[in-house]
């Protein structure tokens, strides 16, 4: 039995795992990619080896369900395990968020961080015309990215306006080595358009994406392209942290200087205690490894560390949010749930989320609300339901386990 | 909001649903206070199956007359209540199960339901996914299933078109004497006041004999054609009838979404909604007993509800013999989605003091209890 | 370089490809019909929306997007 068990192998993760180790502790992480590195960020910061040689590292498996104290229940492509652990650090990560428009369930509309994924993944986008669209920094990772791959990028789209942009600018000045980092993406894409107060209102094609429209102010045009790569920021993977009854705050999981939830036993770090981009999340992570491993005074090292990024973040995390005309994009007859096919205008006429979820069967499919969520938030305010096991669909056969218990 | 209305309802679940919708028929002044969501409570969690169930005669009475009232109102229901002609085949494992089997059938037959026994090899080709070396089953090609929040929400509809007012996010906080007090302070005068408000009507009519009975459930992906009519063992009828014991039993439902509905547990004296990992495994390891291929099915959500539950299996459905004003309309327990049409039906019949097609005296709140036997 | 099919069609694919790559490599856009009959494909790249569910080797609704290609692995979208 490992003293740490460590849920997710992006940054946060991997940092946890590390600090954990050189105290000394034993950790098992469990991560649903089949390589460790993360979805959105997918930093290798930390060398590989000494991951494969401490760490038992449990890839492609996701946990489904806590079913007694100490105890996690996992899932593969293949099969099924149990993991027992003396302390766990949630380290979940993000997910974007889609709001749906016009065309958005176009086969090649996909989210940015999507596409970025599905191109390490083995897809080939030499000489694609790709459009990046949505909100946020990542949009100029995904599109250097991209690039770097081969694709023409025929621009960034983003929802934000210059002012709000300036103002975080005048943010970036104080962080010397964020705003170097900035102009280096942007650099790294001359010639590729970044337009801000810039958002896509529909994605036309029959059985793919052929072309899509944006609006930038009064004026609409519309590009010819390949792909769409959209996101409008990202949402924390907080499902897990319910399970386990963990106290929320208005960004995340609520945590203590220590990353410790209110969950005894139970840390967290990373983008699911408030979005908070790749450093928050490395000192975060630390900070975890080392309190789990029962070593606070090396956290408390960390603290300041943790707390200035966290600051950025934050500033961050304001100037990229989604503006209200992004509420509008969707028509009556735009789904909103990909899973079970629902309109918008079906949802609206419900007043909060469990009736559309029992009436229109918005948020009942296999996604479990983690798409079609996030947008009904943003368009009519509506916080999701507590959470039950199986926090992700799992095999009956995974349900029961091999061991029958009694 | 009016000040008196012929009938006031507490519980806008399918019961409440049900009787709103035949006494507005009937031309009564009716109002519905639902605390929540319009079929949130039972109605929700439960599964939804369209059943003639034989545990005593006033049980099949019931369900037998209920049943028919579905299958006339089928062709009226919108494409979200998803009635769907799936029929049941109850399952036996040995010869044992087969004896009940056959009789089974003669009661059915004796009722004019139709029934047909499939041996071994039918019973195989009707599910090709049921596990080698069941004894057989008996069909009843009539018995359906439905979503019960939508059918709830439909019959409201049809209530409020013949005038019915229905106010959702109000609860009743007191039902007696003609008298509904609500939630946010108002009081409306009824002629007859209903309590329809499933495993919590004790809380209205305190002394009540209706106790929770907890259940859980699992749906799956979307997997058309795997199973194809609703698969009950011939020993839920022994899980049902214990009073006492926490119990699981095979049932799995084919939905018109192509999901499979994966039941059933009951629990006495639980009273958190939470889903019980133990019971939860106990009640998937015994649908796997049945169809070892559901190991391979993906499971994308499970929940709880509370059926409400009486001490002789049959429902309370009419008035009080200490207010003549106040009728119940609750105690379903796991038939509450079949038998919501009759009671209402016995509901308005008895308000009306009309004839009503069936005798309505085993169901009355005040009824002497029996010793329930199998028969 | 595993080989895989693809709705019968022989696909190849670099080391460490992920199924998904390889229905694409096909020439395939669409991964699977929605409830209404819309042609989909993946959206989110990292197993939450479901979009790029495929079946392999006769088992349905396996998420192509992390699932790695295995020689002789028989992949069938939802026609």
């Amino acid at each position: 039995m490992p003293d740490v068990a460590v849920i997710g192998a992006g940054p946060a993760g991997l940092a946890a795992a590390a600090r954990a180790i050189d105290s000394g502790a034993s950790v098992a992480m469990v991560d649903d990619n089949p390589r460790p590195g993360g979805q959105i960020w997918r930093a290798s910061a930390y060398p590989k080896p000494w991951l494969r040689e401490k760490v038992e590292v449990i890839s492609g498996a996701r946990v489904f369900a806590a079913p007694e104290p100490s105890v996690l229940a996992l899932e593969t492509f293949h099969g099924e395990r149990r993991l027992e652990y003396k302390h766990l650090i949630l380290a979940t990560g993000a997910r974007e968020r889609f709001l749906p428009f016009p065309g958005w369930t176009l086969p090649n509309v996909m989210g940015a961080g999507g596409l970025q994924a599905l191109v390490k993944s083995g897809l080939p986008i030499k000489d694609k015309r790709v459009a990046v669209a949505g909100s946020g920094p990542l949009l100029l990772a995904v599109a250097k990215h991209l690039r770097d791959h081969g694709a023409r990028i025929l621009l960034i789209a983003e929802q934000t306006s210059s002012p709000a942009l300036l103002g975080f600018g005048v943010g970036l000045i104080a962080k010397p080595a964020k705003a170097i980092q900035a102009i280096g993406l942007r650099a790294g894409l001359l010639g590729v358009p970044y337009l801000t107060g810039c958002w896509p209102i529909s994605a036309q094609g029959s059985e793919k994406l052929q072309s899509v429209t944006f609006r930038r102010g009064t004026r609409t045009f519309t590009k010819t392209c390949d792909y769409l790569a959209c996101g409008f920021g990202l949402v924390p993977n907080l499902e897990l942290a319910s399970l386990f009854a963990c106290n929320m705050s208005a960004t995340g999981v609520a945590v203590d200087e220590y990353q410790q939830s209110s969950t005894p036993g139970v840390y967290c770090a990373g983008e699911i205690t408030g979005i908070g981009g790749l450093d928050l999340a490395l000192a975060e992570g630390e900070i975890a490894g080392f309190a789990a491993a029962g070593k606070p005074e090396a956290a408390r090292r960390l603290f300041a560390t943790r707390d200035s990024h966290r600051k950025f973040a934050d500033a961050l995390e304001s100037a990229f949010a989604p503006r209200a005309e992004l509420r509008s994009l969707a028509s009556e007859t735009t789904f909103v749930c990909r899973c079970e096919d629902v309109t918008l205008g079906h949802v609206r006429q419900c007043s909060n989320w469990r009736e559309a979820k029992l009436h229109t069967r918005c948020g009942m499919g296999p996604c479990q609300g983690r798409v079609c969520g996030p947008a009904v938030e943003f368009i009519l305010g509506w916080k999701p339901e507590s959470v039950r096991p199986p926090v992700f669909a799992a095999r009956i056969g995974s349900l029961t386990g091999t061991e029958k218990r009694r | 909001m009016r000040t008196s209305y012929d009938v006031a309802i507490a519980g806008g679940g399918i019961v409440g649903a049900s009787c709103a919708a035949e006494c507005a028929a009937a031309g009564l002044s009716v109002f519905v206070a639902e605390p929540n969501v319009i079929g949130g409570g039972a109605t929700a969690a439960g599964m939804g199956h369209l059943v003639v169930m034989d545990d005593s005669p006033a049980q099949i009475a019931l369900t037998n007359y209920s049943r028919n009232l579905w299958i006339d109102l089928a062709p009226q229901l919108p494409a979200d209540v998803e009635y769907l002609k799936a029929g049941t085949v109850w399952v036996a494992a040995d010869a044992e199960e087969m004896a009940e089997v056959e009789r089974k059938r003669a009661v059915y037959e004796s009722i004019g339901v139709r029934a047909e026994v499939l041996d071994a090899r039918a019973l195989a080709e009707a599910e090709p996914n049921l596990r080698r070396g069941l004894a057989g089953a008996l069909r009843v090609p009539d018995d359906a299933v439905v979503y019960p929040p939508c059918a709830a929400r439909y019959l409201l509809d049809c209530a409020r078109k013949r005038g019915a007012e229905i106010h959702v996010g109000m609860a009743a906080r007191e039902l007696a004497r003609g008298v509904m007090k609500l939630s946010d302070g108002s009081k409306i005068a009824a002629g007859i006041a209903i309590n329809a408000s499933g495993a919590w009507a004790p809380e209205l009519t305190p002394g009540i004999e209706v106790r929770k009975r907890k259940g859980h459930l699992v749906i799956t992906d979307r997997y058309p054609g795997w199973v194809r009519h609703q698969l009950v063992e011939l020993g839920y009828l022994k899980s049902a009838h214990s009073i006492s014991t926490d119990s699981v039993a095979f049932n799995v439902q084919p939905r018109k979404t192509g999901q499979l509905l994966i039941g059933s547990s009951r629990q006495y004296g639980a009273e958190h909604a939470s889903i019980d990992a133990y019971m939860l495994t106990r009640m998937l390891d015994r649908a796997l007993e049945y169809m070892p291929g559901l190991a391979g099915i993906s499971a994308i959500r499970s929940w709880t509800g509370f059926r409400a539950a009486t001490p002789d299996k049959l429902p309370l459905i009419g008035p009080c013999d200490a207010d003549p004003r106040l009728y119940l309309a609750t105690g379903h327990e796991g038939l509450g989605i079949t038998t919501s049409l009759a009671t209402g039906k016995l509901v308005a019949d008895q308000i009306l003091r009309r004839a009503t097609a069936i005798p309505f005296e085993p169901y009355l709140p005040d009824r002497k209890h029996e010793e329930h036997s199998h028969a | 370089m595993p080989k895989l099919s693809v709705n019968g069609r022989p696909v190849e694919v670099p080391a460490g490809a992920m199924v998904s790559a390889a229905v694409a490599l096909s020439g395939e856009s669409r991964f699977r019909r929605s409830v209404t009959g819309e042609p989909r494909a993946p959206l989110c790249g990292m197993g939450i929306c479901f979009e790029c569910r495929v079946t392999i080797d006769g088992r349905q609704h396996a998420k192509s997007c992390q699932i790695p290609c295995e020689e002789g692995m028989e992949v069938r979208t939802d026609a």
